[in-house]
């Protein structure tokens, strides 16, 4: 697996203060579950993603750690609440230096 | 020939054959067949820590017929006010036939306004899938789904 990759997040750009969004972030990997042989016998190595997290202007509203069982292109739906307009900025961290950043605007009225 | 006796002997069959479907269903319920593994067992134990898990609270959604294990939607949500004095801080999801029952582990905080959370995940086998929450005050919640995997995911060869 390269070392970053694609990723895509959906939210709403624009949300009242304290409503509930939902979050949908996704990012494009193989999630290499170190199970699985190659045809000659030999194992083929973990390469998945660790760990990713949310964070709302700097301040980490979410996180979660991957393991294998997470599917290939680990798509994750959550939700936090709108508190105040700005940035969130949502990082995965994977086997052999993967990294990927993506961030997102939000209006909040 | 009397016609009322045919359709008896009729009738008596197809009870007959209903009665075997029910045993055989009985037979290879999952319920008899998968109790709980020692891998998943340990897996729990290491998150409690031997503490107490209560059953409830949390709900666990998984087609209960997969065609592939590879890639399974799993929600999973917990009842919760979400408030800063009573929210759930950490959700495991927990697989007793995957090879490595750790599926993933979510950390919540009052700000996530609900606990619900999506993902797609790997089925090894046909299992049950456990899912258990710990709220702020430490309690542990727990909750499970079952289902029937038909292709399995990691036996493939590359």
């Amino acid at each position: 697996m390269s070392k970053t990759s694609r990723t895509a997040i959906t939210m709403p750009a624009r949300a009242k203060k304290g409503s509930i969004i939902e979050i949908r972030a996704i990012a494009q990997h193989d999630m290499e579950s170190g199970f699985r042989y190659t045809e000659g016998g030999k194992i083929i190595p973990r390469d998945i993603i660790r760990v990713f997290t949310c964070t709302y202007n700097n301040v980490e509203v979410f996180k979660a750690d991957f393991y294998p069982g997470i599917g290939a292109n680990p798509l994750i739906i959550f939700t936090t609440i709108a508190t105040e307009t700005g940035t969130l900025e949502f990082k995965w961290v994977g086997d052999d230096g993967y990294e990927a950043v993506n961030q997102a605007r939000i209006t909040v009225s | 020939m009397n016609p009322s006796k045919t359709i008896n002997r009729r009738q008596w069959l197809k009870s007959l054959q209903k009665l075997s479907l029910l045993a055989l269903g009985t037979w290879f319920s999952p319920m008899t067949v998968f109790a709980k593994k020692e891998e998943a067992d340990s897996a729990i134990k290491a998150i409690t820590g031997g503490a107490s898990i209560k059953t409830g609270r949390v709900t666990l959604v998984i087609p209960p017929l997969v065609e592939n294990g590879n890639l399974v939607v799993l929600k999973v949500s917990v009842d919760s006010p979400m408030t800063e004095n009573n929210y759930v801080k950490v959700i495991h999801v927990i697989a007793e036939g995957n090879p490595l029952p750790n599926i993933f582990t979510a950390y919540l905080t009052p700000r996530s306004g609900t606990a619900n959370i999506t993902t797609r995940v790997r089925l090894a086998d046909s299992q049950r899938v456990w899912a258990i929450a710990q709220m702020n005050d430490g309690s542990f919640w727990q909750g499970y789904a079952e289902t029937l995997v038909t292709l399995s995911a990691c036996t493939e060869v590359v």
